[in-house]
């Protein structure tokens, strides 16, 4: 984390200065080059697979095609936004909400939505 | 302390958590964590309401209008939302271009290739030139729909993709202004490594703007 250039003149703020214990270095240009590389990659494969009917009418296409938008958003997450670097309170303030959410999502399709689950 | 005195010394202060981590950067990170939930609620609303319209167009399937008698084809142009995707997608690596442009900018640049890659100008004004492309994306397939018969008020696919991309176009939009900002700033005092925090809090928000684009890509578009 290099965000801290503008140094705070107050002795209070001194003391909570970022520590070396936080401090990490960010990807080099090259790193940000080869993941825009696997971006497309990956946006190129899931279209792909959109135009492949026998592929749409497996039962692996769904969960293919979620597996793949799951890895895209990882990668931009831990390395174009930096988490994978940055200090753990901002992983728990992204995953929190993001966990909170996606249960809520997963709760309101098995009420009111495609999802169901059998009993008996 | 007076107030001017209060009002005068304020700019020049920093704050910092216990953990010494810069506030500004606490705060854009609880609100993507707060964004995320509109961003989820948005999208349960789409997919709890997906396959339940009763009148055309459908999204994935072909449809004939009652009016005219014609088979009209299914209303997603996915080529053309692929580009767009491609093209917000290369956004975001324009703005961690340009991010550590605006880091690295004291350090000294030898060949012609790291003028290029340390010149945060061009990468900031890359960036928002793309997130234009996308919403001149976004107007195209809005009007597009709108002339095939699909308004915000024409089934629950129009209300809730409307909203929803709706939103999301919005986001967009507000990002484009932060970028153009940044750079106006930019151009006339030069953004240095002292300044990295200001882009850095622009990129992450521009990043979750990204994300959720993934996201609605392979759920709206892509799953059938």
């Amino acid at each position: 984390m290099d965000t801290h250039a503008n140094v705070p003149d107050s002795a209070e703020a001194a003391l909570h200065a970022p520590t070396s214990e936080v401090e990490h270095s960010h990807p080099t240009w090259s790193t940000y080059w080869k993941v825009a590389l696997i971006l497309t990659i990956i946006t190129v494969a899931e279209v792909w697979a959109y135009y492949i009917p026998s592929f749409v009418a497996s039962r692996g296409f769904v969960p293919t095609l979620l597996i793949l938008s799951a890895l895209k958003f990882t990668i931009v997450v831990m390395f174009y936004m930096h988490l994978k670097y940055d200090h753990r309170l901002f992983r728990v303030l992204f995953t929190g909400p993001l966990l909170i959410a996606g249960l809520t999502l997963l709760a309101l399709m098995f009420l009111f939505g495609h999802l169901f689950i059998k009993i008996m | 302390m007076s107030a001017s005195a209060v009002h005068t010394s304020a700019p020049t202060h920093h704050h910092y958590t216990t953990l010494g981590l810069d506030s500004r950067k606490v705060a854009i990170w609880a609100f993507i964590g707060s964004e995320c939930m509109l961003f989820v609620s948005l999208i349960s609303t789409y997919l709890i309401y997906k396959g339940r319209s009763v009148v055309g167009p459908f999204p994935h399937e072909a449809w004939t209008d009652p009016s005219t008698g014609q088979v009209l084809k299914p209303i997603l142009n996915i080529p053309v939302t692929s580009a767009s995707t491609f093209v917000l997608l290369m956004s975001s690596l324009f703005m961690v271009l340009a991010l550590a442009a605006v880091q690295n900018k004291e350090l000294p640049k030898r060949t012609r290739g790291e003028r290029i890659l340390g010149n945060s100008k061009l990468w900031l004004f890359m960036t928002a030139l793309a997130g234009t492309i996308f919403l001149g994306f976004q107007a195209f397939e809005f009007t597009s729909f709108v002339h095939e018969g699909l308004s915000i008020r024409r089934n629950l696919f129009g209300s809730t993709f409307f909203t929803l991309t709706g939103f999301h176009g919005a986001h967009v939009t507000a990002g484009v202004l932060w970028l153009v900002t940044l750079l106006a700033i930019d151009y006339r005092r030069n953004l240095g490594s002292r300044d990295s925090l200001l882009v850095d809090i622009c990129a992450l928000y521009w990043h979750f703007v990204d994300v959720v684009w993934i996201v609605i890509f392979t759920l709206i578009y892509l799953l059938k």
